[in-house]
Protein backbone atom coordinates (compact mmCIF):
# COMPACT_ATOMS: atom_id res chain seq x y z
CA UNK A 1 0.00 0.00 0.00
CA UNK A 2 1.35 3.40 -1.12
CA UNK A 3 0.28 6.32 1.65
CA UNK A 4 0.76 9.61 0.54
CA UNK A 5 1.89 11.13 3.74
CA UNK A 6 1.43 14.77 2.30
CA UNK A 7 -2.18 14.20 2.97
CA UNK A 8 -2.64 11.73 6.17
CA UNK A 9 -3.96 13.00 8.83
CA UNK A 10 -2.86 10.23 11.42
CA UNK A 11 -6.32 9.69 12.11
CA UNK A 12 -6.76 5.85 12.28
CA UNK A 13 -10.12 5.70 9.67
CA UNK A 14 -8.25 2.80 8.24
CA UNK A 15 -7.11 1.02 11.40
CA UNK A 16 -10.34 0.79 12.75
CA UNK A 17 -11.90 -0.09 9.38
CA UNK A 18 -9.31 -2.95 8.28
CA UNK A 19 -11.25 -6.29 8.23
CA UNK A 20 -8.00 -8.09 8.92
CA UNK A 21 -6.38 -5.84 12.07
CA UNK A 22 -3.53 -5.43 9.37
CA UNK A 23 -2.51 -1.72 10.05
CA UNK A 24 -1.08 -0.28 12.82
CA UNK A 25 -0.67 3.69 13.18
CA UNK A 26 3.02 4.24 14.47
CA UNK A 27 2.42 7.40 15.53
CA UNK A 28 2.54 9.47 12.13
CA UNK A 29 3.77 6.05 9.76
CA UNK A 30 1.55 2.96 9.06
CA UNK A 31 2.67 0.37 9.40
CA UNK A 32 0.68 -2.72 6.84
CA UNK A 33 1.13 -6.11 8.21
CA UNK A 34 1.49 -9.39 5.99
CA UNK A 35 -2.57 -10.22 7.29
CA UNK A 36 -3.41 -7.46 4.34
CA UNK A 37 -5.53 -9.06 1.93
CA UNK A 38 -5.32 -6.04 -0.52
CA UNK A 39 -8.98 -6.08 -0.29
CA UNK A 40 -8.71 -1.81 -0.62
CA UNK A 41 -11.71 -0.86 2.03
CA UNK A 42 -8.81 1.65 3.35
CA UNK A 43 -8.29 2.93 0.10
CA UNK A 44 -11.73 3.28 -0.76
CA UNK A 45 -12.52 5.14 3.14
CA UNK A 46 -9.34 7.27 3.42
CA UNK A 47 -11.16 10.85 4.32
CA UNK A 48 -8.52 12.64 2.26
CA UNK A 49 -8.07 10.11 -0.36
CA UNK A 50 -4.36 9.36 0.99
CA UNK A 51 -4.12 5.48 0.27
CA UNK A 52 -3.40 4.08 -3.25
CA UNK A 53 -3.57 0.42 -4.04
CA UNK A 54 0.17 -0.28 -5.24
CA UNK A 55 0.10 -2.96 -8.50
CA UNK A 56 1.69 -6.36 -7.13
CA UNK A 57 5.17 -7.13 -8.30
CA UNK B 1 13.38 -5.49 29.27
CA UNK B 2 10.81 -3.64 31.64
CA UNK B 3 8.56 -5.37 32.75
CA UNK B 4 5.65 -3.76 35.30
CA UNK B 5 2.90 -5.56 36.80
CA UNK B 6 -0.42 -3.95 38.02
CA UNK B 7 -3.64 -5.20 38.89
CA UNK B 8 -5.56 -3.66 35.41
CA UNK B 9 -3.86 -1.92 31.70
CA UNK B 10 -6.54 0.19 30.59
CA UNK B 11 -4.91 1.00 27.00
CA UNK B 12 -6.15 4.36 26.02
CA UNK B 13 -6.39 7.75 28.01
CA UNK B 14 -10.10 8.85 25.98
CA UNK B 15 -12.91 9.36 28.03
CA UNK B 16 -13.71 5.77 28.14
CA UNK B 17 -10.09 5.14 29.73
CA UNK B 18 -10.06 7.62 32.21
CA UNK B 19 -13.39 6.69 33.55
CA UNK B 20 -12.90 3.15 34.05
CA UNK B 21 -9.25 3.69 35.48
CA UNK B 22 -10.64 6.17 37.88
CA UNK B 23 -13.32 4.07 38.83
CA UNK B 24 -11.04 1.46 39.20
CA UNK B 25 -8.55 3.02 41.08
CA UNK B 26 -10.89 4.04 43.29
CA UNK B 27 -12.02 1.22 44.32
CA UNK B 28 -8.02 -0.13 45.48
CA UNK B 29 -6.86 -1.67 42.93
CA UNK B 30 -3.44 -0.83 40.68
CA UNK B 31 -4.00 0.24 37.64
CA UNK B 32 -2.18 1.84 34.95
CA UNK B 33 -3.42 3.56 32.16
CA UNK B 34 -1.12 3.95 28.75
CA UNK B 35 -1.87 6.65 26.15
CA UNK B 36 -0.44 6.59 22.56
CA UNK B 37 -0.42 9.68 22.56
CA UNK B 38 1.77 13.04 22.98
CA UNK B 39 -1.18 14.64 24.62
CA UNK B 40 -4.02 13.17 26.21
CA UNK B 41 -7.35 14.72 24.12
CA UNK B 42 -4.96 15.72 21.43
CA UNK B 43 -5.17 16.21 18.07
CA UNK B 44 -8.81 16.05 17.86
CA UNK B 45 -10.79 13.27 16.13
CA UNK B 46 -14.28 14.36 17.36
CA UNK B 47 -17.24 16.92 16.58
CA UNK B 48 -17.20 18.16 20.39
CA UNK B 49 -21.26 18.04 20.37
CA UNK B 50 -22.22 16.51 23.27
CA UNK B 51 -25.55 16.37 25.41
CA UNK B 52 -25.69 17.59 29.32
CA UNK B 53 -27.92 15.12 31.38
CA UNK B 54 -25.35 11.85 31.35
CA UNK B 55 -22.67 14.35 32.67
CA UNK B 56 -24.33 13.93 36.24
CA UNK B 57 -24.97 10.36 35.68
CA UNK B 58 -21.63 9.42 35.41
CA UNK B 59 -20.58 12.30 38.24
CA UNK B 60 -18.59 14.93 36.41
CA UNK B 61 -19.62 18.19 37.10
CA UNK B 62 -20.03 20.49 33.86
CA UNK B 63 -16.76 23.06 34.10
CA UNK B 64 -16.52 26.17 32.26
CA UNK B 65 -12.82 25.10 31.47
CA UNK B 66 -13.58 22.24 29.13
CA UNK B 67 -17.41 23.92 27.87
CA UNK B 68 -16.73 25.89 24.63
CA UNK B 69 -20.46 27.13 24.21
CA UNK B 70 -23.80 26.17 25.47
CA UNK B 71 -26.09 25.25 22.93
CA UNK B 72 -29.70 27.06 22.71
CA UNK B 73 -30.95 23.95 20.39
CA UNK B 74 -30.05 22.03 17.07
CA UNK B 75 -31.07 22.54 13.55
CA UNK B 76 -32.05 20.11 11.48
CA UNK B 77 -31.31 20.85 7.75
CA UNK B 78 -33.04 19.22 4.94
CA UNK B 79 -31.45 18.70 1.19
CA UNK B 80 -33.44 22.00 -0.17
CA UNK B 81 -32.52 23.94 2.48
CA UNK B 82 -36.17 23.77 4.91
CA UNK B 83 -35.62 23.65 8.38
CA UNK B 84 -36.12 22.33 11.86
CA UNK B 85 -34.88 24.02 15.22
CA UNK B 86 -35.12 22.30 18.43
CA UNK B 87 -34.67 24.68 20.87
CA UNK B 88 -34.24 23.96 24.62
CA UNK B 89 -37.30 23.67 25.96
CA UNK B 90 -38.42 21.05 23.45
CA UNK B 91 -35.16 19.61 22.94
CA UNK B 92 -34.79 18.29 26.31
CA UNK B 93 -31.81 16.26 26.74
CA UNK B 94 -31.14 16.26 23.10
CA UNK B 95 -29.39 19.70 23.45
CA UNK B 96 -25.96 20.39 25.52
CA UNK B 97 -22.81 21.57 25.17
CA UNK B 98 -19.79 21.75 22.61
CA UNK B 99 -16.54 20.72 24.58
CA UNK B 100 -13.02 21.44 24.55
CA UNK B 101 -11.64 17.61 23.97
CA UNK B 102 -8.40 18.64 24.55
CA UNK B 103 -9.27 19.74 28.08
CA UNK B 104 -12.35 17.73 28.61
CA UNK B 105 -10.16 14.59 28.18
CA UNK B 106 -7.62 15.65 30.39
CA UNK B 107 -9.86 17.21 33.52
CA UNK B 108 -11.15 13.07 33.32
CA UNK B 109 -8.00 12.13 32.98
CA UNK B 110 -6.80 14.07 36.13
CA UNK B 111 -9.79 12.41 38.06
CA UNK B 112 -8.18 9.32 37.14
CA UNK B 113 -4.54 10.16 38.51
CA UNK B 114 -6.71 11.65 41.57
CA UNK B 115 -8.13 8.18 42.17
CA UNK B 116 -4.74 6.49 42.19
CA UNK B 117 -4.30 5.33 38.52
CA UNK B 118 -0.87 5.81 37.29
CA UNK B 119 -0.51 7.26 33.46
CA UNK B 120 1.86 6.78 31.10
CA UNK B 121 2.23 9.05 27.90
CA UNK B 122 3.38 8.27 24.65
CA UNK B 123 2.54 4.28 25.53
CA UNK B 124 1.11 2.27 22.78
CA UNK B 125 -0.14 -0.91 23.04
CA UNK B 126 1.94 -3.34 20.22
CA UNK B 127 -0.11 -6.67 21.19
CA UNK B 128 -0.79 -8.62 24.06
CA UNK B 129 0.86 -11.19 25.85
CA UNK B 130 -0.56 -14.92 26.68
CA UNK B 131 0.39 -17.20 29.56
CA UNK B 132 -1.02 -20.48 29.59
CA UNK B 133 -4.04 -20.36 26.71
CA UNK B 134 -4.53 -17.37 29.02
CA UNK B 135 -4.71 -13.37 28.64
CA UNK B 136 -1.61 -12.14 31.26
CA UNK B 137 -1.01 -8.61 29.62
CA UNK B 138 0.58 -6.35 27.00
CA UNK B 139 3.01 -5.41 25.04
CA UNK B 140 3.97 -1.49 24.14
CA UNK B 141 6.21 0.60 23.04
CA UNK B 142 7.14 3.35 25.92
CA UNK B 143 9.40 6.34 24.43
CA UNK B 144 11.06 4.41 22.22
CA UNK B 145 11.29 1.15 24.65
CA UNK B 146 9.19 -2.38 24.26
CA UNK B 147 8.13 -2.95 27.63
CA UNK B 148 6.05 -5.64 29.04
CA UNK B 149 2.79 -4.78 31.67
CA UNK B 150 1.29 -7.90 33.56
CA UNK B 151 -2.01 -7.37 34.40
CA UNK B 152 -4.92 -9.28 36.31
CA UNK B 153 -7.33 -7.76 33.54
CA UNK B 154 -6.57 -5.55 30.63
CA UNK B 155 -9.09 -2.86 29.57
CA UNK B 156 -9.30 -2.16 25.97
CA UNK B 157 -10.43 1.54 25.68
CA UNK B 158 -8.37 2.15 22.59
CA UNK B 159 -11.14 3.33 20.55
CA UNK B 160 -12.32 2.86 16.81
CA UNK B 161 -9.61 1.19 15.97
CA UNK B 162 -10.10 -1.42 18.59
CA UNK B 163 -6.88 -3.81 18.05
CA UNK B 164 -6.42 -4.84 21.80
CA UNK B 165 -9.38 -6.71 21.51
CA UNK B 166 -8.70 -7.62 18.07
CA UNK B 167 -5.35 -9.12 19.33
CA UNK B 168 -6.69 -10.87 21.94
CA UNK B 169 -8.98 -13.08 19.66
CA UNK B 170 -12.25 -10.94 20.09
CA UNK B 171 -13.88 -10.24 16.58
CA UNK B 172 -14.57 -6.58 16.45
CA UNK B 173 -14.32 -6.37 12.83
CA UNK B 174 -17.50 -3.97 10.97
CA UNK B 175 -19.86 -4.13 7.94
CA UNK B 176 -18.80 -1.17 5.57
CA UNK B 177 -22.13 -0.05 6.02
CA UNK B 178 -21.69 0.44 9.69
CA UNK B 179 -18.65 2.98 9.69
CA UNK B 180 -18.79 6.64 8.66
CA UNK B 181 -15.71 7.74 7.69
CA UNK B 182 -15.16 11.91 8.61
CA UNK B 183 -13.44 14.99 8.11
CA UNK B 184 -13.58 17.95 10.00
CA UNK B 185 -12.43 21.83 9.61
CA UNK B 186 -12.37 24.43 11.98
CA UNK B 187 -13.44 27.04 9.97
CA UNK B 188 -13.20 30.59 10.93
CA UNK B 189 -14.73 33.94 9.25
CA UNK B 190 -18.08 31.71 8.81
CA UNK B 191 -21.46 33.21 9.04
CA UNK B 192 -23.39 30.99 11.86
CA UNK B 193 -25.99 31.33 14.56
CA UNK B 194 -23.32 30.39 17.27
CA UNK B 195 -26.03 29.03 19.75
CA UNK B 196 -27.33 26.46 17.42
CA UNK B 197 -25.78 23.08 16.83
CA UNK B 198 -26.52 22.25 13.28
CA UNK B 199 -27.14 18.93 11.32
CA UNK B 200 -27.47 18.65 7.45
CA UNK B 201 -29.01 15.64 6.11
CA UNK B 202 -29.13 14.18 2.71
CA UNK B 203 -27.00 13.36 -0.34
CA UNK B 204 -24.10 16.31 0.22
CA UNK B 205 -23.65 13.76 3.10
CA UNK B 206 -24.18 10.27 1.50
CA UNK B 207 -25.24 7.96 4.49
CA UNK B 208 -24.60 10.28 6.92
CA UNK B 209 -24.52 14.09 7.90
CA UNK B 210 -22.76 17.49 7.61
CA UNK B 211 -22.22 19.07 11.02
CA UNK B 212 -21.77 22.54 12.13
CA UNK B 213 -21.14 23.00 15.93
CA UNK B 214 -20.55 26.44 17.00
CA UNK B 215 -17.09 27.13 19.35
CA UNK B 216 -18.17 30.76 19.38
CA UNK B 217 -18.71 33.33 17.35
CA UNK B 218 -18.49 33.04 13.54
CA UNK B 219 -16.30 29.45 14.63
CA UNK B 220 -17.34 26.56 14.02
CA UNK B 221 -16.17 22.37 13.70
CA UNK B 222 -17.29 21.96 10.67
CA UNK B 223 -17.44 18.55 9.45
CA UNK B 224 -18.70 15.32 7.34
CA UNK B 225 -19.54 11.68 8.17
CA UNK B 226 -19.68 9.33 4.84
CA UNK B 227 -21.03 5.89 4.91
CA UNK B 228 -18.01 4.09 3.87
CA UNK B 229 -20.21 1.15 1.74
CA UNK B 230 -20.46 4.71 0.11
CA UNK B 231 -17.23 5.85 -0.30
CA UNK B 232 -15.70 6.17 -3.74
CA UNK B 233 -12.22 6.69 -4.88
CA UNK B 234 -12.23 10.43 -5.97
CA UNK B 235 -15.27 11.28 -3.83
CA UNK B 236 -13.75 10.92 -0.35
CA UNK B 237 -15.30 12.72 2.41
CA UNK B 238 -13.53 15.78 1.90
CA UNK B 239 -14.46 15.94 -1.66
CA UNK B 240 -18.04 15.86 -0.39
CA UNK B 241 -17.15 18.38 2.42
CA UNK B 242 -15.64 20.85 0.47
CA UNK B 243 -18.63 20.45 -2.59
CA UNK B 244 -20.95 21.62 0.91
CA UNK B 245 -18.89 24.39 2.01
CA UNK B 246 -18.85 25.76 -1.78
CA UNK B 247 -22.60 25.67 -1.48
CA UNK B 248 -23.75 27.20 1.32
CA UNK B 249 -23.12 30.92 1.38
CA UNK B 250 -22.42 31.20 5.00
CA UNK B 251 -19.66 29.12 4.84
CA UNK B 252 -18.28 29.81 1.74
CA UNK B 253 -15.89 32.72 2.89
CA UNK B 254 -14.51 30.56 5.73
CA UNK B 255 -10.93 29.82 6.54
CA UNK B 256 -9.86 26.67 7.81
CA UNK B 257 -7.73 26.60 11.38
CA UNK B 258 -7.56 23.05 12.12
CA UNK B 259 -8.29 19.88 9.77
CA UNK B 260 -8.91 16.78 11.77
CA UNK B 261 -10.15 13.12 10.71
CA UNK B 262 -11.83 10.14 12.04
CA UNK B 263 -13.93 7.24 11.66
CA UNK B 264 -16.67 6.39 13.64
CA UNK B 265 -18.92 3.15 14.03
CA UNK B 266 -22.45 3.17 13.86
CA UNK B 267 -23.64 -0.26 14.69
CA UNK B 268 -25.32 -1.26 18.36
CA UNK B 269 -22.50 -2.34 19.94
CA UNK B 270 -20.54 -5.79 20.04
CA UNK B 271 -22.35 -9.02 20.79
CA UNK B 272 -19.57 -9.71 23.10
CA UNK B 273 -17.92 -6.98 25.12
CA UNK B 274 -16.07 -9.00 27.71
CA UNK B 275 -13.64 -12.27 27.14
CA UNK B 276 -11.62 -13.58 30.22
CA UNK B 277 -9.60 -10.55 31.56
CA UNK B 278 -10.37 -8.16 28.56
CA UNK B 279 -13.24 -5.78 29.17
CA UNK B 280 -14.10 -3.53 26.16
CA UNK B 281 -15.55 0.21 26.96
CA UNK B 282 -16.37 2.81 24.23
CA UNK B 283 -15.65 3.19 20.57
CA UNK B 284 -13.43 -0.11 20.97
CA UNK B 285 -16.78 -2.09 21.93
CA UNK B 286 -19.02 0.10 19.01
CA UNK B 287 -21.09 1.19 21.70
CA UNK B 288 -21.88 4.72 19.77
CA UNK B 289 -25.00 6.14 19.05
CA UNK B 290 -25.35 4.95 15.94
CA UNK B 291 -27.50 7.92 14.08
CA UNK B 292 -24.87 10.57 15.56
CA UNK B 293 -22.11 9.22 15.67
CA UNK B 294 -22.03 10.52 19.64
CA UNK B 295 -19.78 8.02 21.51
CA UNK B 296 -18.34 10.44 24.74
CA UNK B 297 -21.65 9.54 26.98
CA UNK B 298 -21.76 5.87 26.35
CA UNK B 299 -17.99 5.77 26.49
CA UNK B 300 -18.21 7.65 29.99
CA UNK B 301 -20.82 5.23 31.03
CA UNK B 302 -19.41 2.05 30.15
CA UNK B 303 -15.70 3.07 31.27
CA UNK B 304 -17.19 3.74 34.90
CA UNK B 305 -19.28 0.03 34.88
CA UNK B 306 -16.29 -1.66 33.75
CA UNK B 307 -14.49 0.45 37.06
CA UNK B 308 -16.90 -0.73 39.02
CA UNK B 309 -17.59 -4.28 38.06
CA UNK B 310 -13.41 -4.69 37.97
CA UNK B 311 -13.98 -3.35 41.71
CA UNK B 312 -16.41 -6.15 42.66
CA UNK B 313 -14.11 -9.07 40.54
CA UNK B 314 -11.00 -8.18 42.92
CA UNK B 315 -12.57 -9.23 45.79
CA UNK B 316 -12.75 -12.47 44.90
CA UNK B 317 -9.54 -12.24 42.67
CA UNK B 318 -11.92 -13.48 39.45
CA UNK B 319 -11.70 -11.62 36.15
CA UNK B 320 -13.37 -14.77 33.78
CA UNK B 321 -15.60 -13.83 31.24
CA UNK B 322 -18.34 -14.96 33.71
CA UNK B 323 -17.28 -12.62 36.21
CA UNK B 324 -17.23 -9.72 33.92
CA UNK B 325 -20.57 -10.56 33.05
CA UNK B 326 -22.36 -8.11 35.34
CA UNK B 327 -20.96 -5.39 32.85
CA UNK B 328 -22.62 -6.74 29.87
CA UNK B 329 -25.43 -6.92 32.05
CA UNK B 330 -25.18 -2.87 33.44
CA UNK B 331 -24.47 -1.48 29.79
CA UNK B 332 -26.64 -3.21 27.91
CA UNK B 333 -29.88 -2.54 30.44
CA UNK B 334 -29.13 1.09 30.16
CA UNK B 335 -29.53 1.80 26.62
CA UNK B 336 -28.31 -1.60 24.20
CA UNK B 337 -32.33 -0.97 23.09
CA UNK B 338 -31.88 2.56 22.15
CA UNK B 339 -28.49 1.67 20.11
CA UNK B 340 -30.27 -1.20 18.33
CA UNK B 341 -33.57 1.26 17.52
CA UNK B 342 -31.16 3.87 16.25
CA UNK B 343 -28.97 1.34 13.90
CA UNK B 344 -32.40 0.38 12.37
CA UNK B 345 -33.55 3.85 11.84
CA UNK B 346 -30.42 4.83 10.24
CA UNK B 347 -30.51 2.18 8.31
CA UNK B 348 -33.82 3.69 6.77
CA UNK B 349 -32.73 7.14 6.65
CA UNK B 350 -29.28 6.43 5.06
CA UNK B 351 -31.35 4.77 2.02
CA UNK B 352 -34.01 8.16 1.76
CA UNK B 353 -33.98 9.87 -0.96
CA UNK B 354 -33.40 14.22 -0.67
CA UNK B 355 -37.63 14.45 -1.44
CA UNK B 356 -38.41 12.59 1.37
CA UNK B 357 -36.12 13.98 3.48
CA UNK B 358 -37.24 17.58 2.73
CA UNK B 359 -41.01 16.20 3.22
CA UNK B 360 -39.87 14.80 6.68
CA UNK B 361 -37.98 18.01 7.65
CA UNK B 362 -41.29 20.20 6.87
CA UNK B 363 -43.46 17.78 8.53
CA UNK B 364 -41.67 18.12 11.88
CA UNK B 365 -42.12 21.76 11.84
CA UNK B 366 -45.69 21.31 11.35
CA UNK B 367 -46.17 18.21 13.42
CA UNK B 368 -46.52 19.18 17.76
CA UNK B 369 -44.37 15.94 18.99
CA UNK B 370 -43.66 17.43 22.22
CA UNK B 371 -40.78 17.09 23.66
CA UNK B 372 -37.89 16.84 20.82
CA UNK B 373 -36.10 13.56 20.84
CA UNK B 374 -35.27 9.98 18.67
CA UNK B 375 -37.86 8.71 20.18
CA UNK B 376 -40.66 11.17 19.56
CA UNK B 377 -39.31 12.16 16.22
CA UNK B 378 -40.27 8.54 15.27
CA UNK B 379 -42.96 8.45 16.39
CA UNK B 380 -44.48 11.57 13.94
CA UNK B 381 -42.57 9.87 11.48
CA UNK B 382 -44.14 6.09 11.85
CA UNK B 383 -47.33 8.59 11.16
CA UNK B 384 -46.46 9.54 7.95
CA UNK B 385 -44.17 7.44 6.71
CA UNK B 386 -44.61 4.11 8.26
CA UNK B 387 -42.77 2.26 5.32
CA UNK B 388 -39.48 4.37 6.85
CA UNK B 389 -39.76 2.55 10.04
CA UNK B 390 -41.33 -1.02 9.06
CA UNK B 391 -39.83 -3.88 10.80
CA UNK B 392 -38.61 -1.81 14.17
CA UNK B 393 -42.26 -0.22 14.74
CA UNK B 394 -41.89 -1.93 18.59
CA UNK B 395 -39.03 -0.59 19.43
CA UNK B 396 -39.99 3.06 19.14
Amino acid sequence: MKVSYDKCLHCGCCVGACPKNAIYLNDYVLEFNEDCNRCGRCVKLCPVGALVMEAVK
Amino acid sequence: MNKLECDIVVVGGGPGGSMAAKFAALGGLKVIMIEKKAEIGSPLRCAEGVSKKWLEEVGVKPDPKWICADMAGATIRSPSGYTFQLDESKAGSEVGYVLERHLFDKALAEQAAAAGAKIMMRTGCTGVIMKDGKLAGIKARSMGDEIEIYAKCIVAADGFESQVARWAGLDTTLQAKDIDTCIQYRMTNIDIDPKYCEFVIGSAAPGGYVWIFPKGDRIANVGIGVQAAKCKIGADPKYHLDRYIQSDPRLKDGQILEIVGGGVSTCPGLDESVADNLVLVGDAARIIDPITGGGIAHACRTGMYAGKVLTECAKKNDFSKAALQPYEKMWRDRFEDKLYRNWMAKERFASLSDEILDDLVKMMGDADIGEVNVHNLLKAVKEKYPQVVEGFEELI
